[in-house]
């Protein structure tokens, strides 16, 4: 862990922690939210429209980044969402990175038809662009938290799994391997006990680089009105709902885009930090 | 080398074929579309036999089957929407996507190429940092946030460009920018690191050392080198341009692919979004098979290896 830290410290290292402090920021944020104190996020005010941001924190009903075309507080609705960008992209992230996982190593130890079955499947789902095949699914089942969960894992199971998959075959013929088949262990036994904690490494590096992927894809379906749905605050949605008022009101956009930024920023900051501290020979974009 | 591209050109078929599969599948998933074709109050006659039309009262395997024939031959029936070949609805679409996809491809290549090599040459200094800040920021902000953002400037404020749509050479330049700025960024880091790489390289101290013009060990020696990385780089930015392109032709009300894609899904028109997937689909996939051909001739080692 001290090894960790001092890394973090040094040379290049400090992007990485610039990406720490603000996930831990957001994680703060999102976590103690609802003890801010801060107006309902959708709550609507008429007479409030579009008010313009100000810089007076104090006062009682104030709204320190405006309101937008309903009167809704733009902060809360910011801090409201945090919770369901990272509720939804974690959730995905985790459920994609567990699959992926587990398909790269059955391809990687089993080998034969089944390792060329899922990685043909792998290129199928490669040639079809990421965000038409999440907007093909989420039009098929229909727009909900679930399933907008499960798309986003979907579109990125394929990453870990040909990750993993590389790794396992380089892991496969190693001593400790072959001595643990020869005194007769089970191939369950084998690929978790002994393969799994040797890609863990890359899978999880995987998963922060595919964590900022999924936030920009969840945000992108929610422009398109695919993603989340309301009553639920989302970035995504806040952004394609003040489209319609950039001539008269620049903060409705402004603010929730910043927050995206910053989150995609942080989350790649780190990703690139932990690759190259974790492992600098892993081709993994 | 005719092995190596028989085979890759094999691994596109199937891959595409799997994707005529995938779109086939998720389009009968979304629901019957003859509700949406017939006007309300229609009899279950008349929708019964309107379904017969469309050949959706058959088996599903067969529907499959005469799909995959008719994809073959090209035609992915007709547009609900348009009562036009649906093939034919998409090429349409497919100049104004194209034209989006390269500017942006230009602009990220140019602008990209320009910013890396400044910052490797300019190691350690202010420009390489304002380079990688402005590159990692570029790899952080979303197409559509950027797109309105760029709307908001210099469209609504400046009053300097159209704020969308399809007129002459001025509507293109802010959804190419829009488009273009992931991919610029990307170049940039990965021609800067790559570069950093080359200069350290004995063929390069060689070439200094021989005495050549310093524009000449550049150009020759070290930007040869580092492009082989970013070759293999743009099949993947590819996918993102193509990706990329749905919500920036939403943004920009741009006629192409993408929005129809979009519009047909919620119109519930399949022969348009299967027509309009298997185009994108096809394109990424000779666009790949273009980039590992180049590869080859960028680096020899690799045609020698294939």
């Amino acid at each position: 862990m001290s090894d960790f830290l001092r890394a973090l410290t040094r040379g290049s290292g400090w992007l990485g922690l610039i990406g720490l402090l603000l996930i831990a920021l957001l994680l703060l944020v999102a976590a103690f939210g609802p003890f801010f104190d801060l107006p309902d996020p959708t709550r609507t005010n008429l007479r409030a429209r579009m008010v313009a941001p100000t810089l007076s924190w104090v006062g009682f009903g104030a709204h320190p980044l405006g309101t937008d075309q309903l009167g809704r507080d733009i902060l809360s609705r910011i801090v409201a969402g945090s919770r369901v960008t990272l509720v939804v992209a974690g959730a995905a992230v985790v459920l994609g990175g567990i699959v992926g996982t587990l398909l790269g190593l059955i391809a990687g130890y089993f080998g034969g038809w089944l390792d060329r079955l899922l990685m043909r499947l792998a290129d199928i789902q490669l040639a079809v662009p990421l965000m038409l095949l999440a907007l093909m699914v989420i039009a098929a089942l229909g727009p909900s938290l679930q399933n907008l969960v499960m798309v986003l894992a979907l579109v990125s199971w394929v990453r870990y799994a040909r990750i993993v998959r590389g790794q396992v075959l380089a892991v496969r013929e190693r001593e400790f391997v072959q001595s643990a088949r020869a005194i007769g262990a089970s191939s369950a036994r084998i690929i978790l006990r002994h393969i799994l904690p040797n890609v863990l490494t890359p899978a999880i590096v995987v998963a922060t680089l595919e964590l900022a992927r999924v936030i920009v894809l969840e945000a992108g379906l929610s422009f398109l009105g695919l993603g989340v749905q309301p009553p639920f605050a989302s970035w995504g949605r806040m952004l394609a709902e003040g489209r319609t008022y950039i001539a008269s009101a620049w903060w409705i956009i402004t603010f929730p885009g910043i927050a995206l930024m910053l989150t995609v920023l942080a989350v790649n900051l780190l990703g690139d930090w932990l690759r190259d501290y974790l492992d600098p020979r892993l081709q993994v974009r | 080398m005719l092995r190596f591209l028989l085979g890759r050109v094999v691994d596109g078929l199937v891959a595409i074929i799997g994707v005529v599969t995938i779109v086939f599948v998720v389009s009968r998933l979304l629901g019957d579309p003859t509700v949406l074709l017939l006007p309300v109050g229609a009899t279950t006659e008349q929708m019964a036999e309107l379904r017969a039309g469309l050949g959706l009262d058959r088996p599903i395997w067969e529907q499959y089957f005469s799909y995959l024939a008719g994809v073959a031959r090209g035609d992915f029936g007709q547009s609900f929407q348009f009562m036009r070949p649906a093939l034919t609805v998409v090429l349409e679409r497919m100049p104004a996507t194209m034209a989006l996809a390269f500017s942006a491809l230009g602009v990220g290549i140019v602008l990209g190429a320009i910013a890396g090599s400044l910052a490797a040459l300019y190691r350690g200094t202010v420009v390489e940092g304002v380079v990688m800040v402005l590159a990692l920021l570029g790899q952080a902000t979303p197409v559509f946030w950027l797109g309105l953002l760029l709307i908001m400037l210099f469209a609504v404020e400046l009053g300097l460009l159209p704020t969308g749509g399809y007129d002459g050479p001025a509507s293109l330049i802010l959804p190419a920018l829009t488009l273009g700025t992931f991919t610029t960024a990307s170049i940039a880091r990965l021609l800067r690191s790559g570069m950093l790489d080359v200069l350290r390289d004995d063929h390069v101290r060689t070439a200094r050392a021989k005495g050549l013009m310093p524009g000449t060990v550049f150009l020759w020696h070290v930007a040869r080198n580092s492009l082989i990385p970013v070759v293999t780089m743009t099949g993947i930015l590819a996918g993102e341009l193509l990706g990329g392109s749905v919500v920036t032709e939403t943004v920009f009300s741009w006629p192409g692919v993408g929005r129809l894609i979009v519009q047909a899904m919620e119109a519930k028109d399949f022969p348009v979004v299967q027509a309009g997937v298997m185009v994108i689909a096809t394109t990424f996939v000779l666009i790949n098979l273009l980039v590992d051909l180049l590869y080859g001739v960028l680096d020899p080692r690799i045609r020698r290896r294939g």
